[in-house]
């Protein structure tokens, strides 16, 4: 496993749309570096032949009836909105389709 | 900017395409995949919605089950496999219809894998189409782009979202790569996304109107030169939403690829968009470091097992399939294979059903849908379904073409009349003073004076060659502008006449 | 109502929620008089400067219309009277990760300031149901990332014990809370220790039950597969009568167990411990423990030995890897459940400061300005370990670890009915003394996390103080899934033990703290409660 640098870090933020400063993201290459390095022995301590458990209590088949509940008024939905018009919720230009 | 294309002759000269398809299916369960809201189309924004749907804070999901039958259901017609156990995946990316900023889908562990779909083209030969694999997702919510211009993404000041159609169930239906199809390609590739509506919309799962969004296809496309084995570089294209735009679209990506690769460039691995206005594609965005989607399993859901029991069980409740309803609709009909497959060229089985189901003979329902319709629809350059002809509309033209009262052409100028929204069969012929004159009083003045004017002809007929009867007819068509039934004048001519055929 | 006089007001608010149910039922004091009792509690030793800072908001209005609804039912009689569920009336402190109906909920972070959830938590749901008044939000960790309560965006919360030291984390609100009589109960939640570390550092009982066992719709999701909702109290058996409520299945959640609730009430009520087999964890003691810790550990293991429980020792090798497994684990699920605060449906929105003015860029500064440092290092570490190349090493690694980590436990609980170690390694650590160094914090937890890598229930309850520095020492006691019921019947034998050896409740050794937080307030005490009223 390769250490953590700022590059990855820059990479990193964008993916989680979280805008940092140079200095932040010196600062958390740094820290990141660290924790990396003190969880490296989690990837080798189980073989191959260990499952990956992604549930502490295995359940299977928990399911809803098809059946109508509760809805919000537009004004409801809306409550919380930072920004709204004509009922929905309002945001800034997109630059592109995802 | 317009991209360079070549004829499509010429791309097939020197091109293989290699075809794939991912289809998108909205299952018409009434509640959502996670969320009991309702799964409702077109209501006030914002409305059909509850806190799991918005992704606000603290909310878990619950699968509805119907939409995990449904899609047992659609695995089973695609002659799938269906998964032991698969599970629900997170895949992480940032868009605002998104409301948790990522999609809950299916990833390494899809409900039905490994089916196949066989499609018949036109000239009666069948295509294998493999499927890779049908999972389960959920749809994400509408953007309006305002401001700008006319509701592009480009140049827009702002968008608004609608949340109503997040969380509807979604059912993604992905093929292997389709070799071999050469020429036949947008063909195939109509054909194919007609045979998977066919089958949802068979099988009760989903309303399957593509002009609605039911049924979303991205389509991709590569070449490669005659020979070669390796894949070239493909483009997908997005959201081609009706039959003749997957023909259009396969057709024109496989003219701009060859321009493409003819130029020596290399294709770009991107995001196409379709455009119904130009029939032409535009450039979306690359494949860039943000498609990292980081799929994890959903730790909010726990897995899916589908025992052999619960799925011999739903095998037993599937419809029969389209290729067997298809033959069956053939012989109650009773047309002839060459009649049949026109139809379903056409794409008017459904309609043709319809129609004889709210009363219309199989040989009038065929008359219209093929005779009429088909020829509007292509002029029209849609869908004959989306010409919006109602079954009821026919069945009245057809009884009244069969009790006399109106003649085919009048017929055809009422259902143009039908189409152009003046109302109903019954209030055009009334607005329009349209009828066979039927009363024999006036028609016999209008013979007599006809044989009078051509005396040779009528010794012709008298004389038994009755194929001259033909001008003596139409002589009283002219006087009665029309409107008199031909069939009647013509018995009439022949009786005046003393001549029994 | 009558005024109720100090000394009675004291015996209130230091009453276990078990006693004040007794006397509501009996008529003897009134559900206002409670709730007013704690509230005026609040307003003297929350606020100011060198105030507990437990709460971020008092529910000041709604608490008290609550208790006198359940008063006038008592008072009318009749079958509504008796419908009334035992803890009706008892107050209760909620934690600022669970959202509540008619009060602001942020999760100690600047992003959601001001938001008001349209809808209420399961859990909340059911303390309504029970008619229980909302004292109010406890502060914590933003997004209960921490084990200090120090990153919350709204100020820390000080340990009552010493107003210098940190209550733990991520709960330090709640614990805080209960510690210092402001409330007999609390909410916490729990996803690496954030209710049990916090119960240890403050002198409190703090359970995490089984995964599953308490729904977690409403709970704002750190790491789903960990994170479980849970009862902070000053008595075991005021935990278990509060599990009761906020226990069993929910629909609403398809991680929430199907069983039925066991009888946890009845299981504190067990009184002894004989013949049970308590298995001493080698991995979690000793070596990294303080010398205080230990000793007050050894001292709980000669008591349950000499109330006849058989001391064993079992050994869990793989634990030390579970510190490792968590932190990859925990900040992946993170990263993608904290993707919503976008400030495009609900709380902050930050404008960035040039153009152009896009939605990626109003995301990018609006989680920039929302978030806090140590929300962001979780978000970035977790992308990191699911993006692309490095899932299997990381995430996936981290899967198995969980598997081992569960084998261990299955093994050791082979040997032993009940685990015991000690709840953290050591007592409180001065504010800030940590605030630098991540990794160093991270090591409040290597005690908890195996319990939540393997979904098992775990309750610290207090265990002493330690001779060195006087402050409280936590105990565990961990069980096997669904096997709550046994951490109450031995925590509540260990508690009469122990309460036996010391005389009383170990928080009556603690300072008093009106005069602590007073000394430093330049204000007067009048001024204090007036400006209580609301958020702060």
């Amino acid at each position: 496993m390769a250490a953590i640098n700022r590059e990855d870090v820059a990479h990193l933020a964008r993916l989680a749309h979280i805008e940092m400063s140079a200095q932040e993201l010196d600062r958390m290459a740094g820290e990141l570096a660290v924790i990396v390095e003190s969880v490296k022995s989690v990837s080798e301590a189980a073989g191959d032949d260990v499952p990956a458990t992604s549930h502490p209590i295995p359940l299977t088949n928990v399911f809803r009836e098809d059946v109508v509940g509760h809805t919000f008024t537009a004004e409801q939905s809306l409550s919380g909105a930072p920004d709204a018009a004509e009922n929905r919720f309002k945001v800034p230009a997109i630059l592109d389709e995802a | 900017m317009t991209d360079a294309i070549l004829s499509f002759e010429e791309a097939m000269a020197k091109y293989d395409p290699v075809l794939g398809f991912e289809v998108h299916v909205e299952l018409n369960t009434k509640t959502k995949m996670f969320s009991s809201a309702p799964n409702v189309f077109g209501d006030e924004p914002n409305t059909n919605v509850n806190e799991v749907d918005l992704g606000l804070p603290g909310v878990l999901p619950v699968v509805n089950k119907t939409a995990i039958e449904s899609s047992i259901k659609i695995g089973l017609a695609l002659n799938c496999k269906i998964a032991e156990t698969c599970r629900f995946a997170r895949k992480n990316y940032f868009y605002p219809d998104t409301p948790k900023n990522f999609q809950t889908s299916q990833y390494d562990e899809p409900i039905a894998y490994d089916g196949y779909l066989d499609i018949e083209l036109s000239d009666g030969t069948v295509f294998r189409v493999e499927i890779e694999r049908a999972h389960m997702e959920e749809d994400a919510g509408k953007l309006t782009h305002m401001g700008g211009s006319a509701g592009r993404i480009q140049g827009a000041d702002y968008s608004l979202v609608d949340y109503n159609r997040s969380g509807v169930p979604l059912v993604e239906i992905v093929t292997k790569p389709i070799e071999g199809a050469g020429s036949r390609a947008p063909e195939l590739a109509k054909a194919y996304v007609a045979a998977v509506r066919e089958i949802v919309k068979n099988l009760g799962v989903s309303d399957a109107k593509m002009e609605r969004g039911n049924v979303r296809c991205d389509a991709n496309v590569s070449l490669r030169p005659h020979g070669r084995e390796r894949f070239g570089i493909r483009s997908e294209t997005k959201n081609v939403n009706s039959l003749r735009a997957v023909e259009h679209a396969v057709r024109y990506e496989i003219q701009r690829h060859a321009a493409v690769l003819d130029s020596g460039e290399p294709v770009v691995q991107e995001t196409r968009h379709w455009h119904e206005d130009t029939r032409t594609t535009t450039s979306g965005r690359p494949k860039s470091d943000a498609d990292d989607y980081r799929y994890f399993p959903e730790p909010d859901l726990v897995p899916v097992v589908a025992s052999r029991e619960w799925v011999e069980e739903l095998r037993a409740t599937l419809p029969e399939p389209p290729a067997e309803r298809r033959k069956r609709l053939q012989a109650d009909w009773g047309y002839s294979d060459l009649e049949f497959r026109d139809v379903v060229n056409a794409g008017v089985m459904d309609e043709i059903e319809e129609t004889i189901a709210a009363g219309a003979s199989s040989t009038v329902a065929r008359k219209w849908w093929m005779g009429e319709i088909v020829g509007r629809a292509k002029a029209a350059d849609v869908d004959p379904g989306q010409l919006g002809v109602k079954p009821a509309t026919i069945v009245e033209l057809g009884k009244l073409v069969e009790a006399g009262s109106i003649n085919n052409k009048m017929a055809a100028e009422v259902l143009d009349a039908v189409l152009a929204g003046e109302g109903s069969p019954a209030e055009i012929i009334e607005k329009r003073g349209l009828a066979v004159v039927s009363d024999d009083g006036p028609l016999l003045e209008a013979i007599d004076a006809a044989l009078a004017a051509q005396p040779d002809v009528a010794d012709k007929i008298r004389g038994g060659k009755v194929q001259a009867i033909g001008a003596i007819v139409g002589g009283v068509m002219k006087a009665t502008r029309g409107q008199a039934d031909a069939g009647r004048v013509r018995e009439l001519i022949l009786e005046k006449l003393g001549v029994t055929v | 109502m009558t005024e109720l006089n100090t000394q009675d007001a004291a015996g209130l608010i230091r009453s276990s929620a078990a006693t004040l149910a007794g006397k509501l039922a009996a008529g003897e004091v009134s559900a206002v008089e409670v709730t007013q009792a704690h509230l005026d509690r609040i307003a003297a030793v929350d606020g100011g400067e060198r105030g507990v800072n437990a709460f971020l908001h008092v529910n000041t209005e709604e608490a008290l219309a609550v208790a006198a609804e359940v008063d006038s039912i008592r008072t009318a009689g009749g079958a509504e009277a008796e419908k009334l569920h035992a803890l009706a009336g008892v107050p209760i402190a909620v934690k600022d990760l669970i959202v509540t109906i008619g009060q602001p909920t942020t999760a100690g972070s600047k992003i959601l300031e001001g938001w008001h959830s349209p809808y209420d938590a399961t859990v909340v749901k059911r303390l309504r149901d029970a008619r229980m008044p909302i004292l109010g939000k406890t502060n914590l960790d933003e997004f209960a990332m921490g084990s200090s309560t120090e990153h919350s965006a709204y100020g820390p919360t000080r340990n009552p014990w010493d107003l210098d030291r940190i209550p733990g984390g991520s709960g330090g609100g709640s614990a805080a809370a209960v510690a210092a009589f402001e409330a007999p109960l609390a909410l916490g939640t729990d996803t690496g220790g954030s209710i049990r570390q916090p119960g240890a550092v403050t002198g409190t009982v703090g359970v995490k039950p089984t995964y599953g066992s308490v729904s977690r719709y409403g709970a704002i999701a750190m790491a789903s597969s960990l994170d479980q909702i849970g009862p902070v109290s000053r008595t075991v058996l005021d935990s278990a009568l509060l599990h009761q409520v906020i226990g069993g299945h929910d629909p609403r959640d398809s991680t929430s167990l199907p069983d039925p609730l066991a009888d946890l009430v009845a299981a504190a009520s067990i009184g002894n411990v004989e013949g049970l087999r308590i298995g001493i964890i080698k991995e979690l003691h000793g070596e990294g423990y303080q010398a205080g810790v230990e000793n007050r550990f050894n001292e709980s293991l000669e008591l349950l030995k000499g109330a006849g429980a058989e001391i064993v020792e079992v050994s869990c090798p793989n634990f030390q890897y579970a510190l490792g497994a968590y932190y990859l684990i925990m900040p992946s699920e993170a990263s993608s459940n904290l993707a919503k605060f976008d400030g495009v449906r609900f709380g902050l929105r930050v404008l960035p400061k040039d153009a152009p003015l896009t939605i990626e860029r109003v995301m990018g500064a609006t989680r920039a300005a929302g978030f806090g440092d140590e929300v962001k290092r979780r978000i970035i570490l977790g992308t990191y370990a699911l993006s692309a190349g490095y899932y299997d090493a990381y995430y996936g690694s981290a899967q198995k670890v969980r598997t081992l980590v569960q084998r261990d436990f299955e093994a050791a609980f082979a040997k032993a009915d009940v685990l015991i170690s000690p709840t953290a390694p050591t007592t409180a650590f001065k504010l800030g003394e940590k605030l630098d160094d991540p990794l160093a914090m991270y090591l409040n937890d290597v005690a908890t996390i195996p319990a939540n890598l393997a979904g098992v229930p775990g309750l610290s309850l207090p265990g002493g103080l330690a001779d060195e520095d006087g402050l409280p020492v936590g105990i565990q006691l961990l069980a096997p899934a669904r096997q709550d019921a046994r951490l109450y019947r031995v925590g509540a034998v260990l508690e009469s033990l122990l309460e036996a050896k010391w005389g009383g409740p170990l928080l009556d050794q603690a300072p008093s703290l009106v005069e602590l937080v007073e000394t430093k307030v330049v204000e007067p005490v009048e001024t204090l409660v007036e400006t209580h009223g609301g958020s702060h």
